[in-house]
């Protein structure tokens, strides 16, 4: 149970010293219960007493930082089981497998097709961030086949339960930190002591969720506590009780024992159905999965299945915004109309949605707007005629594109007059209310 | 120290609503867990996948669209070719052909093509209209009249149009109805209590909270879900106990991942497959959020997704 502010404040000084920062040790106290500060800005506590507080008052689901090449994520870390309670901190990765059961041309060719998903969407890198050696048959090929997916400069997750073929694999790639996923309630010590030994995050698995709790719990009282849990292959239906009640068991229970990221093998499960495996990814995308194993990443998967992941994990609090700047759809050039929004990103996606359905070439100007929609930005003085004008000057417009037609959202129409007067050279025309009405609107002005 | 489970089970549940009449009938709704979670209770109504087709047809379609209505000569045949699929548990068919900006087929036209579909299937019917307001209330009452004793649902009414809706079909003609509203849990809440005010029965609705394809702004489908769940089932919010039918094909279809020509777009590969794609990833995505029932097109997006709730429930 968390330490409440009186208890730790019971813990302090009790002197008023300021060094903190706090008015009171009593209000230091306050703001350390609600998670607000560290214990440790006081300087008068004795390691004891620090040790003591963080770890009652550390949040119920640990923040495990792997790296996937040269870049470092966390996993884990949440604080509330649906998204608008607040926000979710960790997305979940995608891993592809390879597997020692493949020959090498096999293992090449699939490595190389997954490393092509790489793209950026609305100022996010969209690509596969690991992969999944799995070790079955020749278990000699092992080592071999990890220093090939460490190699590709992604993370990667080991998944073998035999400790020797492990640590030689391990030792191997020890510079990828790689994810050791191979403990169980057999290995468990040696296994863990090797990832303690090369500082590598620890997978643990379990027959059933009682097992895996009480491997964890073993794992943890030899004094590793950098894990992530695997839900198994058992049966689709048991791996999603396991995502789900790791996760509400830590933050609905605060049973710390279950606070930590899981791994969900999609591609084990849906056995070689491309289309109940992407099903499956996007289940575990939106509930739970911290790392989810598909068999391989290709544009198909990744258009979806990335999508949706940026907007699960999108922060309610800030709206998702689109870089400012020239949209040429439909394969426009400078003689097209030039048609200007907000950037909202759902505002770009349904108008760009739409003008590229009427099939008409014309040049999207999203301008920026603090990422709010059309009438909220207008409202906030987002989107004025000043701006606009603004944003045709400083993005050098006139001298880009020739058409000198620019179209105004029509749920701003008030702004055409201003708009006309500051910019004479232009003809401005106002577009309709709703971005569905573009279609029709695109093919009429080009008649 | 053994694992203690969490359970969320409420004593509150989602009320049922019964689509279509004979052996084929569904049940959708009346669960007292939260989304797929079985091992808190028992779902007794698995979650629901309907196929749409559409009386213009799909022109550009992809092969396994097109390919497999191709040897359908009228709208009843695609019919009985989507209700022939085992894993389909409930036809929709839009009426597109009615938009007074496209074809603008008339109210009569529509009520025949929605006869002779009913007739030629023994599955529950799901009537989607042409995303006109008014047209849509005139093509629904009529349908409405026309179809009694089908026992279909005609989807959707909206803030717009639903007191003439409600009054035939909720009401008049015995039938079912849904109310649609823009991921918004307040709208949803607003309009299910304007319609049941008019009399229609709780029983008698779905609703359509709102629908986006993964990546198009889909965090609002899932927060929206996600909290008319909890308000029915952890507040007994009965006006939010409705369950819930999402249509996905018809956002998914339309999005650039799933119409780019691999011409246009050579690195993506294979069309068909990112639209399947784009399909069955918005589909579970709408199940784990709550969708009682989903409106899928492609023959391979139903399989996997009915796979999918199939080894859930």
């Amino acid at each position: 149970m968390a330490l409440k502010g009186i208890d730790i404040f019971k813990l302090t000084p009790k002197t008023n010293c300021k060094e903190c920062g706090n008015p009171t040790c009593m209000a230091f106290s306050m703001k350390v219960a609600s998670g607000a500060v560290e214990i440790t800005k006081c300087p008068h506590l004795s390691d004891e007493v620090l040790a003591k507080v963080s770890e009652s008052n550390a949040p119920p689901m640990k923040s495990i930082t792997v790296k996937a090449g040269d870049t470092e994520y966390k996993l884990g870390g949440e604080t509330v089981l649906y998204r608008h309670e607040k926000t979710f901190v960790s997305k979940t990765l995608y891993a592809m497998t390879v597997c020692t059961c493949m020959d090498d041309a096999t293992v090449d060719q699939k490595i190389a097709d997954s490393m092509k998903v790489d793209y950026d969407r609305i100022g996010e890198r969209m690509y596969c961030e690991y992969i999944f050696v799995n070790c079955k048959d020749n278990a000699d090929k092992f080592t071999a086949l990890a220093q090939k997916a460490a190699a590709a400069n992604r993370g990667v997750v080991l998944n073998c339960t035999d400790v020797d073929t492990m640590k030689a694999a391990a030792t191997a790639i020890k510079d990828a930190k790689p994810i050791l996923n191979g403990a169980n309630a057999s290995n468990y010590e040696a296994m863990s002591a090797l990832a303690t030994e090369l500082g590598c995050v620890l997978g643990v698995s379990g027959a059933d969720l009682d097992e895996l709790y009480d491997t964890v719990a073993k794992i943890e009282a030899l004094g590793n506590k950098n894990l992530i849990l695997d839900v198994g292959t058992a049966s689709v239906k048991a791996a999603f009780e396991g995502a789900v009640q790791i996760r509400r068991a830590a933050l609905l229970n605060k049973d710390r024992t279950f606070g930590y990221p899981t791994i969900v093998n999609v591609g084990a499960l849906a056995a070689g159905d491309e289309a109940f495996e992407t099903a499956l990814a996007s289940l575990f995308t939106v509930k739970y999965g911290s790392i989810v194993v598909l068999s391989d990443m290709t544009y198909a998967k990744s258009l979806a299945l990335h999508g949706l992941r940026q907007n699960v994990f999108t922060d309610p609090q800030k709206p998702m915004k689109v870089e400012p700047g020239i949209y040429p759809l439909n394969k426009a050039d400078e003689n097209a109309p030039c048609c200007i929004t907000v950037d909202f990103a759902l505002t770009y996606f349904v108008v760009s949605g739409e003008l590229e359905r009427s099939g008409v070439p014309c040049n999207l100007l999203i301008s920026d707007a603090g990422g709010y929609s059309v009438l909220t930005a207008w409202a906030a003085g987002k989107l004025s005629a000043n701006t606009i004008v603004k944003f045709i000057n400083e993005h050098d417009i006139a001298n880009k594109i020739k058409n000198r037609t620019l179209i105004l959202p029509g749920k701003v129409a008030v702004l055409k007059g201003e708009v006309q007067d500051k910019l004479p050279d232009w003809k401005v025309v106002v577009g309709p209310t709703e971005a569905v009405g573009l279609v029709k609107f695109m093919k009429e002005l080009q008649a | 120290m053994p694992f203690k489970k969490p359970v969320q089970k409420y004593n509150a549940s989602i009320n049922t609503v019964e689509l279509g009449v004979g052996d084929k009938k569904i049940v959708l709704g009346g669960e007292n867990v939260l989304p797929l979670y079985t091992f808190d209770g028992a779902i007794e109504n698995a979650p629901k996948v309907g196929i749409e087709i559409s009386d213009l047809g799909y022109a550009d379609q992809v092969p396994g669209i097109s390919g497999f209505y191709a040897d359908c000569a009228t709208i009843a045949d695609m019919a009985k070719k989507a209700a022939s699929i085992e894993d389909v548990d409930f036809v929709c068919l839009r009426l597109d052909s009615a938009d007074p900006n496209g074809k603008d087929a008339s109210v009569e036209d529509c009520v025949a093509t929605a006869k002779a579909v009913a007739d030629a299937i023994d599955k529950p019917l799901v009537i989607a209209g042409c995303k006109n307001d008014e047209k849509d209330a005139a093509l629904f009452t009529k349908i409405a009249d026309a179809l009694q004793g089908k026992n279909v649902l005609v989807f959707s009414a909206k803030e717009a149009n639903y007191k003439g809706i409600a009054a035939s079909a909720g009401l008049a003609y015995n039938q079912k109805l849904g109310g649609e509203s823009a991921v918004d849990i307040n709208l949803a809440k607003q309009l299910n209590v304007l319609i049941t005010q008019m009399g229609v029965a709780p029983s008698s609705i779905v609703m359509n909270t709102g629908t986006a394809a993964a990546g198009y702004g889909f965090e609002y489908v899932v927060s929206t879900m996600d909290r008319v769940k909890a308000a029915a089932l952890g507040q007994n919010d009965a006006s939010l106990q409705i369950p819930i039918m999402t249509p996905v094909g018809s956002e998914t279809w339309g999005v650039k991942e799933s119409v780019a020509s691999e011409e246009d777009m050579p690195a993506w590969g294979s069309q068909e497959k990112r639209g399947i794609s784009m399909e069955v990833t918005t589909a579970a995505a709408d199940l784990a959020s709550g969708s009682n029932a989903v409106i899928l097109r492609h023959p391979e997006s139903v399989a996997a997704v009915a796979k999918l709730i199939k080894e859930l429930i």
